[in-house]
């Protein structure tokens, strides 16, 4: 009974015309899945965590101008454990990279990270440094990269709404449900240590692997 | 304010035992220096600080400076005796000839002090002080307990250069992490592997991502 | 009694912070405030060791946002570090950029025309205003007034954050001056949008004074706290308008007659008591001030080139030598010290950070103090993380 309502595709049980049908005489038809999913998108609260000039940027989009609040993320909490998403803008050091994965560890799933600005995503322009985390999908996963040094208030929003549709399209079972379901996934990710040259290791093989390089 | 000669000759008087000398700038600024010797240099931060007519009493910047190991070759000529057979007799001969002899001149750190006057509002008086060598005589007397603006400052070039200034309240590392082995902002500073992905790489950073393959490859390390 | 009216006299030991005896009475309390903190502006740490809710040692940890500027500035030529000097202080990448070719300019003996001055003046007091209105939404913010202050504050930033983009292009990371002038010229169009906005300016002052002057709270919380001695504050390097809430009288504009602020007639405000509440008031003074430096500035502007037409970008190689150059940014005394050696690359490429130096005291002003007050008092400071760290 379970597989045919929430099987792999996810076709409605019931036609588009009759849901419409319905609607207008006051009977909500949906499935479980976009219910799930368009309450859990709607709601998402961002951690309260700012690096460097992008944080800048992410408090004006927060601010009266760019109001960030309409789309569901109403309040920035600082506590980890109250928030869903960290928006890592600004660069990431070596010195500070710990704390961010303790920092994600301790976010309660379902959870996401939207890599803000050149910096998260790379290094940015402070990559050759011997400080500067070369991006931070080294050692935790990313949903969303939006490029740009700072990017425009514009940007992060936009990137919020890419997020939002990819929660979207999650599906509740199967071989592509989220992480948060699936008791496989691990849930906390390692912690590097300070090494007397570099941290240690310089980056997770199970969240970031070397890209080829073509010649 | 006084020209810096005429500074050297005031700290000659009142500290005696202080060696001065100064470091000419060839820039437009001319803002010459003082190179202060390190025995003195704690009486004379204080000469500078308390005197009436200068009263350098605010601390503007402190920086530290790497100056390498310089190799010299210079020709010389030199007078030899040489035996030479001369009409098939055996005699001793003087000759002249030039050799070319390498010297290596050793490079020091510095701390180099910007020093202005708020009381006089005049400035800046630049003083430095050297190192010995780079390697094991890297100590310097720090003027933490004349004036307090060194404290962080001087903290962050024991950090990043390496010297250690003798007589500061909490000397240690500042900006890195305190496990840290190395002196970053020093000329000869390797960075450290951890491989920099680049879409075209070429030159130096192409050669690092070769030897990055190399080491994996030999399994020294992950990816 | 020292000539410009400051007691110079030495206490014992007056150049280490105090030691503070507990009373004895239950356990002292470690706590590390921050890195990741709401208050903290950035990633900083404070170790504090408490005994109930008093302060008896503060150790500031950084390094958390180390990019190593001076290293990738040594590794790159004068011109390629002129972006980098906008994410020093995020807040003000204008002054900046000025520090820096104020630097330069004087390393390869440059002059810079009129009109690039004046342009650089209007820009610099526009980013003074919207840095010091800022820092009072963030101020306030602390003390609980969760973001309504900084809403205000935002939204006259925003204004001045418009003009910047029209004019260099982007909102925060302007990159705009030159070594010998500026990049582009400003537009009449431009310039009736800055006089719009200067003239809305004064409005905007009144209004937040008028909520926060008489402000209970901000009085209670403010007043009294966080004292900072002159002397101490003279001998610790403090610069910018936290030396001056002391009541010392060093404002690098008047004392280094660098540009054409000659031209200006503006008062410099001081402060009495050296606590929470005068840096706040030389902010919102400053401010002010600044307002009247604009509309000087806008009505005298000249015509003429914006660019030293003798001025060489490509290849640019000054001569040996060393300068060490300064302004005064929003936060501090901003300078920068060169060594050139001939190359296109400098030798030593040097930062001389406000913020990183306003922290010598911040054990000093905090002891014996509230937890609680060490939020304000941190945040009075005015600190960046990116020029703390660089």
């Amino acid at each position: 009974m379970a597989e045919s309502l929430f099987g792999a595709n996810r076709q409605m049980a019931v036609d588009e015309n009759l849901k419409i049908e319905l609607g207008k005489q006051g009977v909500f038809v949906t499935t479980i899945q976009e219910l799930y999913n368009w309450g859990r998108r709607s709601s998402i609260w961002p951690m309260q965590f700012g690096l460097a000039c992008c944080a800048i940027e992410m408090i004006a989009t927060t601010m009266a101008r760019y109001d960030l609040a309409r789309f569901g993320s109403e309040v920035f909490r600082p506590s980890p454990r109250q928030a869903d998403l960290m928006i890592i803008s600004g660069t990431v050091t070596k010195k500070m990279a710990p704390q961010v994965v303790r920092l994600y560890n301790q976010m309660a799933e379902p959870r996401y990270v939207i890599a803000m600005g050149a910096c998260a995503i790379s290094g940015g322009p402070f990559k050759q440094g011997y400080n500067v985390l070369k991006g931070i999908d080294r050692y935790i996963p990313v949903d969303v990269h939006i490029p740009g040094c700072p990017p425009r208030p514009e940007a992060l929003i936009q990137a919020f709404m890419t997020l939002q549709k990819k929660i979207d399209g999650q599906h509740l079972t199967g071989e592509e449900r989220p992480r948060h379901l699936d008791e496989q996934a691990p849930g906390e990710f390692p912690v590097p240590e300070f090494g007397e040259h570099d941290l240690d290791p310089p980056s997770n093989p199970g969240t970031w692997t070397v890209p080829k390089i073509i010649q | 304010m006084k020209s810096v000669e005429e500074i050297k000759s005031a700290i000659e008087a009142a500290v005696p035992g202080a060696t001065v000398s100064v470091v000419p700038n060839p820039a437009p600024t001319a803002q010459h220096s003082l190179l202060i010797g390190a025995e003195r240099a704690i009486q004379i931060a204080e000469f500078l600080r308390d005197d009436g007519e200068l009263a350098l009493d605010f601390l503007s910047n402190v920086t530290g400076v790497d100056w390498l190991d310089k190799e010299i070759s210079e020709k010389v000529k030199v007078t030899r005796q040489v035996p030479k057979s001369v009409d098939g007799v055996e005699q001793i001969v003087e000759e002249t000839v030039e050799e070319t002899r390498k010297r290596v001149e050793l490079g020091y750190l510095e701390a180099v002090y910007h020093l202005y006057s708020v009381a006089k509002k005049h400035g800046p008086v630049v003083v430095r002080l050297r190192t010995a060598n780079r390697t094991d005589q890297v100590e310097l007397p720090s003027l933490t307990p004349i004036w307090r603006s060194a404290e962080f400052q001087e903290r962050e070039i024991f950090d990043l250069f390496g010297i250690v200034f003798t007589g500061h309240p909490d000397l240690r590392r500042i900006l890195m992490w305190d496990e840290f082995k190395d002196h970053p902002m020093r000329r000869d500073y390797v960075e450290p592997d951890d491989f920099e992905y680049e879409p075209t790489p070429h030159d130096e950073v192409l050669k690092r991502a070769q030897e990055h393959k190399a080491k994996v490859a030999a399994g020294e390390a992950i990816q | 009694m020292s000539s410009s009216g400051i007691k110079t006299e030495r206490l014992a030991g007056w150049n280490r912070p105090p030691v503070i005896e507990s009373d004895g009475e239950g356990e002292l309390l470690e706590v590390a405030m921050g890195p990741h903190h709401p208050s903290t502006h950035g990633v900083f740490r404070m170790d504090v060791v408490l005994d109930g809710e008093r302060v008896i040692k503060l150790k500031p940890v950084f390094g958390y946002l180390h990019r190593n500027h001076e290293q990738l500035g040594q590794s790159q030529s004068y011109l390629a570090n002129m972006p980098y000097t906008d994410r020093l202080d995020y807040f003000c990448s204008l002054t900046n950029n000025w520090a820096y070719a104020l630097a330069v300019e004087k390393l390869a003996g440059q002059e810079v025309p009129e009109r690039a001055e004046y342009l650089r003046v209007i820009l610099a007091e526009l980013t003074r205003v919207q840095n010091h209105a800022s820092t009072i939404g963030f101020l306030l913010q602390e003390m609980g007034a969760s973001g309504t202050p900084l809403m205000y504050a935002f939204r006259e930033r925003e204004k001045i954050l418009d003009l910047f983009e029209s004019l260099t292009g982007s909102r925060m990371m302007c990159n705009y001056m030159r070594f010998g002038g500026c990049r582009v010229d400003a537009s009449p169009a431009w310039l009736d949008a800055t006089r719009k906005v200067v003239d809305g300016l004064p409005a905007f002052i009144d209004e937040f004074e008028r909520f926060l002057m008489t402000n209970e709270i901000l009085i209670a919380r403010c007043q009294g706290i966080g004292v900072l001695r002159p002397d101490l504050a003279v001998n610790a390097g403090i610069s910018g308008p936290m030396l001056r809430a002391s009541g010392v009288n060093y404002d690098i504009r008047k004392v280094d007659h660098y540009g054409i602020y000659d031209r200006f007639k503006f008062r410099v405000p001081l402060g009495d008591h050296g606590d929470i509440y005068d840096r706040y008031m030389v902010r919102m003074l400053e401010m002010r001030e600044s307002i009247s430096i604009l509309k000087q500035a806008l009505k005298e502007l000249p015509t003429g080139p914006v660019m030293d037409p003798k001025a060489k970008i490509r290849n640019f190689r000054p001569k040996p030598g060393e300068v060490y150059g300064r302004i005064e940014a929003p936060k501090g005394e901003l300078g920068f010290y060169l060594i050139s050696d001939g190359s296109p690359n400098p030798y030593r490429y040097r930062i001389r950070p406000p913020s990183f130096i306003n922290l010598t005291v911040l054990e000093d002003m905090c002891l014996g103090s509230n937890v609680a007050d060490v939020v304000l008092i941190f945040g009075s400071v005015d600190i960046v993380l990116g020029e703390v760290d660089r």
